[in-house]
């Protein structure tokens, strides 16, 4: 995602849209955006997933001109978004159950095809419905190729249902079901899937990641994957103040450390071939990210610093940085 | 029955392979593949679950959607079926009837459809293959007049494999009965609505009657649509129930799809002998035509209802509702089990069962061919030691090679 300029202020890349010329501004400075996710829903004070759900879908509503259908699977953003009779959605937005968005999604774009209507489709999830429940019925998404764009919001547990371990949990992460007793306190290591390389291995169009840090460029593949057709996926590293014990108004703080520490690389593939990373500006320990979060607080408690496991997953961001090239001079 | 659900223009059709329906979902792939079923989408899924799915997707976007499942498929899709009924979607399922595993059993039996009666589907059951063709005319044009899902049960091998010459309607008497779909609900840009919404118990109670309400308005239309195709064919398909020589009768045998047939076969000859014996073909199941059939049994003195299935600690589920339709003031109401995993009901058997019914000589419940033998020894074993083996294993041991009691 190159920027004719970057601007750095206030340590960020996030520069005020006053400051690019018109053509480099954000679907979400402009006046005419949809809206699609309006306000007045019930989602918590620095939720990753709202913020990331109405970029994605105010700039999918910009590439199909308002020809836009959602499918959501169950979970946070469904549950905060439509308490009966309320609706937050100005889109036409369709919840069926945990596990089948994918699938629901694909009948929705096969009807569209069929009736030869020029109305794209987004399913999106949690992790949960992504990663786990609902990873067959996008599997089946994806080897069948349909033109759906699906986007995982990724906030690491089943947040939902009270913070519960699912396959996107980060090694020693407590949650509700991988508490921080014993002797290993916290999520395992050697667990977990990773789906945005799972979805490579379909050779599908498009696969990338993106954060609530770099709401550019998150922005800009949404714009790409919609100028595409067929299977793509999108996978949105969204953090969660109450699942990950972190303030508020630190969601994109957090957010962007966990890029900047190299465990949640930024990337893009293209029919299964990683085509991009995006360079990570200034490299931190992960200690910088785990010690703002109440979920990894045990890893530094009592006096003693678990060293051991702090560099199980300094191992893993190094893993990240060296398999995506993420430490290397930007080009200008 | 592929070719008349062709003709019903479905425009998405999704298919998991299982027996017996999967040469039905073959024959139609072949015609969409073909051009011949034209415009249509055929979506090969990998489960059942996301089958019905993509079925759901595409009802909500306004779509005519088919499917077809058996046994371990419906239940692989459950939390799906029920879905569907709740969201009122108007899609047509055929349900080739097989028996629940374990122990795993390809074969015929009810297990299947009972296990999702409640799920807000409308349920039609074929008595043969004629049937199972014209019922999936009036489940199409049933199931848009009231956006509500409806499963054809048409009985695994007995039907689905059968050969026989069946009058396929033709595609424009199909498009007078069947008039395009219009969606009640849809996912359109121009008019954008919210599916699918959470609702707690503020309305939950309300949302649930308007289901069961939407079930009592099929049966008023259920026979509506069944004298329009016979006025329109010149035959009888479907409908709430058909009585069958049920004159004068003091017994009435009660019973769901094809066995109908080799139970008219039974009361013929009874009656051929002076007993006053007759039945009732039960097509509708869901909605449950309780009225309907308080009429068609109200001069019996007996009842004896044949049904293809074991609800377990409990009895059979068509008897339980059929005693509850009565009232429990009237007739006695005895329950035969049979043909269970595919086992033969012969009319040998059906006579002998149905005579001691009308004699007053059967137990309340009887289960058809039972070969208490082996029950016993069983027992048996299982009393003699903990570790006695599965149960299936030991049986078919017992059994002998060759498997002789499926005939």
């Amino acid at each position: 995602m190159s920027q004719e300029v970057r601007f750095y202020q206030t340590g960020t890349l996030t520069a005020g849209n006053r400051l690019l010329d018109p053509g480099s501004r954000t679907v979400q400075a402009s006046v005419d955006r949809s809206n699609a996710l309006t306000s007045g829903h019930r989602a918590c004070q620095g939720c990753g997933e709202a913020l990331a759900a109405r970029w994605v879908l105010d700039a999918a509503m910009r590439a199909t001109s308002g020809r836009l259908i959602a499918v959501n699977a169950t979970g946070c953003l469904e549950v905060f978004t439509t308490p009966y009779p309320e609706s937050a959605w100005q889109l036409p937005w369709m919840h069926s159950l945990f596990g089948n968005a994918a699938a629901v999604a694909t009948g929705v774009a096969a009807a569209m095809r069929v009736s030869g209507r020029d109305v794209r489709v987004l399913a999106q999830g949690g992790d949960g419905g992504t990663t786990d429940i609902g990873f067959g019925c996008l599997s089946g998404m994806f080897e069948r190729n349909d033109d759906v764009l699906y986007v995982c919001y990724d906030n690491e547990a089943y947040m939902n249902t009270g913070v519960q371990r699912s396959s996107a949990t980060p090694p020693t992460a407590r949650t509700a079901t991988t508490p921080a007793v014993g002797d290993l306190p916290g999520n395992e290591f050697g667990q977990g899937k990773n789906v945005p390389l799972i979805a490579m291995a379909h050779f599908i169009p498009y696969v990338a990641t993106a954060t609530v840090a770099h709401l550019h460029d998150l922005e800009a593949k949404v714009l790409k994957a919609m100028s595409m057709t067929g299977a793509r996926y999108l996978h949105v590293h969204v953090p969660c103040p109450l699942g990950w014990g972190t303030a508020s108004e630190d969601t994109i703080k957090v957010a962007r450390l966990a890029v900047e520490c190299g465990l949640f690389p930024v990337f893009e593939a293209e029919r299964g071939e990683v085509t991009s990373s995006r360079a990570i500006r200034r490299r931190v320990p992960v200690v910088e990210y785990l010690k703002i979060q109440r979920r990894f607080s045990h890893l530094f408690s009592g006096g003693r610093v678990d060293e051991a496991r702090i560099a199980g997953l300094q191992a893993i961001a190094d893993h990240n940085v060296a398999r995506f090239h993420l430490e290397r001079e930007e080009s200008a | 029955m592929a070719e008349t659900i062709a003709r019903c223009r479905p425009e998405v059709i999704c298919a998991y392979p299982i027996t017996p329906q999967t040469h039905i979902v073959e024959a139609l792939s072949e015609l969409v593949k073909d051009g011949s079923l034209h415009p249509c989408a055929f979506i090969n899924v990998e489960s059942e679950f996301a089958a019905l799915s993509v079925a759901i997707g595409a009802s909500a976007a306004g779509a005519r959607a088919y499917t077809a499942t058996s046994s371990q498929g419906l239940l692989y899709m459950a939390e799906a079926v029920y879905n569907a009924g709740g969201l009122g979607l108007p899609i047509v399922m055929t349900l080739g009837n097989r028996a629940i595993g374990a122990p795993i059993n390809i074969w015929n039996d009810h297990s299947d459809a009972m296990s999702m009666r409640d799920a807000g589907w409308i349920q039609l059951f074929a008595k043969d293959n004629q049937e199972a063709a014209d019922l999936h005319v009036q489940a199409f044009r049933i199931a848009e007049a009231l956006s509500c899902p409806v499963m054809v049960c048409v009985d695994g091998f007995i039907l689905t494999h059968a050969f026989e010459r069946v009058d396929v309607p033709s595609q424009e008497d199909v498009d007078q009965l069947l008039p395009p779909y219009e969606p009640v609900q849809v996912l359109d840009p121009e008019a954008p609505v919210t599916i699918g919404a959470l609702v707690g118990p503020e309305a939950f109670t309300e949302v649930r009657w308007l289901a069961h309400e939407k079930q009592l308005r099929a049966l008023a239309l259920i026979p509506r649509v069944a004298e329009e195709f016979a006025a329109h064919f010149g035959r009888t398909s479907g409908g709430l129930l058909r009585p069958y020589r049920t004159e004068g009768a003091r017994t009435i045998v009660v019973a769901l799809g094809s066995v109908n047939g080799t139970i008219e076969e039974v009361v013929d000859g009874m009656r051929a002998s002076g007993v006053a014996i007759g039945s009732v073909d039960v097509c509708t199941f869901r909605p449950f035509p309780g009225e309907a059939l308080r009429a068609a049994l109200r001069e019996a003195q007996r009842i004896v209802v044949v049904e293809k299935n074991l609800a377990l600690g409990m009895g059979g589920v068509l008897a339980a509702e059929v005693s509850a339709a009565l009232h429990g003031d009237g007739p006695v109401v005895h329950t035969v089990v049979a043909g269970l995993g595919g086992r033969a009901i012969t009319e040998d058997a059906l006579a002998k069962v149905f005579a001691r019914a009308h004699a007053g000589e059967l137990s309340e419940l009887v289960v058809l061919d039972l070969d208490t033998r082996l029950v016993e020894r069983e027992l048996a074993r299982s009393a003699e030691t903990r570790r006695s083996g599965p149960v299936a294993s030991n049986l078919l041991r017992d059994v002998g090679p060759g498997m002789r009691r499926i005939a």
